[in-house]
């Protein structure tokens, strides 16, 4: 199973969030509870971001079970 | 009768007339061997074709020769399209060449469009079979040569865009013998592993041949099969493979490919920043409409001074209570009309309202009324009953009507 992505999650959430709130219609509880998720949302995405680890690496097909290495760029 | 002579020029005019009306002559494939190959200054190209019997003149313009994708010489074999007419003022046919590809490539060429046709009527290419890509990808695949100018590029560019995603290189040969099937078979890999979120396939530019792989119907089978959304990255711009069509996105360049594939982080930290503002201005608008509530609720009359609003309230109950009593005053005063006028009609009937009109009533002593002298003898005593009294009596004779007697 490909990698599920917590930020692509983070940034669906924070769409429905933003949808949600531009509504106006939530109780005063629920919206602040909104708010307060949505601001934790950005800053995380944000954080998320900056520490990007990216890995990049070379498949190697197994018979079965797909390994990976890392990538050595060749020139 | 001598025939009619026609001039020469109207003899060459009638057959070119006769070549442009024949269907076959007007659009026509040959193929042959260049000789005697020349390039005019003003930019024509004059040649013939040949073949091991027989030899046809040709003609390219300058404005078709332009977009000629290589050099024709003498001795090339070549396939040209074109129509073959008269030249009147030689009185020569030629053909007239619009399009010229050297004799293998024009295989190739043929080949392209034929599985291009046939994948088409399978629907392969179908709008409706696009995979949409996924917006933030957690990992891209990408299938083409580990080594080169290309997996470099896509590997730079989808880090410095989004470093947030993971890249797997699955190597593959992109061209020459097994190539195609190499392409396939990984691309099958992939989407069977779920290996990543997107796959991007491709290579860096190279001649027709060299991109062939990626006009093989095995890839093309391949890549309609995925359950991976895929991206078709081969050659450069005006290069368009088999896999471009089927592929749920065509990119011009491996490059460009990197640039779909995924979001630029600049955009989407303007997009985080723009979201922030967003919510903290629906909050704000949220909070302050809720704010107008109890300030429109606190205005409202009871809650600005109660005394009032009690003592308006008490004004409106005595103001209920005055309508309840002459309500019901009213309701009085027309009962007692109703009973004043059977009073007056019961007065009508009343036999006091006969004796005050002057007669009067005979009563023995017991009370009963007397209707006929034969209820009385003489000296019984008499009451009278008149208007305002009464008045005792003695009957002293009995005096019967004539008449009376006669009945009695």
């Amino acid at each position: 199973m490909a990698k599920k992505f917590v930020f692509e999650e983070a940034l669906t959430r924070l769409e429905e969030i933003v949808d949600q709130l531009s509504k106006g219609d939530a109780p005063l509880d629920k919206s602040l509870e909104l708010f307060e998720e949505g601001t934790a949302l950005i800053k995380k995405c944000g954080q998320a971001l900056d520490k990007a680890e990216q890995k990049v690496e070379l498949l190697v097909k197994a018979l079965d079970v797909p390994e990976k290495v890392p990538f050595e760029e060749v020139e | 009768m001598p025939m009619k002579a026609l001039t020469v020029t109207q003899v060459n005019e009638y057959l070119k007339d006769i070549f442009s009306s024949d269907p076959l002559l007007s659009g026509l494939c040959i193929s042959g061997e260049i000789s005697n190959f020349k390039r005019h200054s003003s930019g024509h190209l004059y040649f013939t074709l040949k073949d091991q019997d027989s030899v046809i003149s040709a003609v390219m313009f300058r404005s078709d020769a332009a977009r000629l994708r290589f050099m024709p010489n003498s001795g090339m074999k070549v396939f040209v399209t074109g129509r073959v007419s008269i030249y009147p003022k030689s009185g020569q046919y030629q053909v007239y060449v619009s399009a010229m590809q050297p004799d293998g490539i024009g295989a190739l060429y043929m080949a392209f469009e034929q599985l291009k046709e046939k994948l088409y009527g399978r629907g392969l290419f179908d709008p409706q079979h696009k995979k949409p890509l996924p917006p933030y990808p957690g990992t891209v695949a990408l299938v083409t040569s580990p080594t080169g100018a290309a997996v470099r590029d896509m590997i730079r560019i989808i880090k410095s865009r989004y470093p947030i995603c993971d890249i797997i290189v699955c190597p593959v040969k992109v061209q020459g013998e097994g190539a195609a099937e190499e392409i396939a078979d990984m691309i099958d890999y992939v989407s069977r592993h779920s290996l990543a979120d997107v796959i991007i396939t491709g290579r860096g530019g190279g001649s027709l041949e060299d991109l062939w792989a990626f006009n093989e119907e095995v890839v093309a089978e391949a890549i309609f099969r995925s359950d991976i959304p895929i991206i078709s990255a081969v050659g450069h711009e005006p290069d368009i493979t088999i896999s471009d069509y089927v592929a749920d996105v065509r990119a011009s360049t491996p490059s460009n490919a990197a640039e779909l594939v995924v979001p630029d982080q600049a955009q989407l930290r303007a997009g985080l920043k723009n979201a922030g503002r967003l919510i903290e201005k629906y909050q704000h608008d949220s909070i302050s409409a809720l704010r107008k509530r109890v300030a429109d609720a606190a205005g409202r009359p009871v809650m600005r001074g109660p005394k009032e609003y009690l003592s308006e309230r008490r004004m409106d109950l005595s103001v209920l209570e005055d309508r309840l009593a002459s309500a019901q005053r009213l309701a009085l005063e027309r009962r007692r009309r109703e009973y004043l006028r059977l009073a007056a009609g019961l007065d009508a009937l009343s036999p006091l309202g006969v004796l005050s009109r002057g007669y009067s009533m005979a009563t023995s002593g017991d009370g009963r009324i007397i209707k006929s002298v034969g209820q009385l003898s003489p000296g019984d005593s008499v009451v009278l009953r008149l208007a305002d009294g009464r008045a005792e009596c003695t009957a002293d004779r009995l005096l019967p009507d004539r008449k009376e007697k006669k009945n009695g």
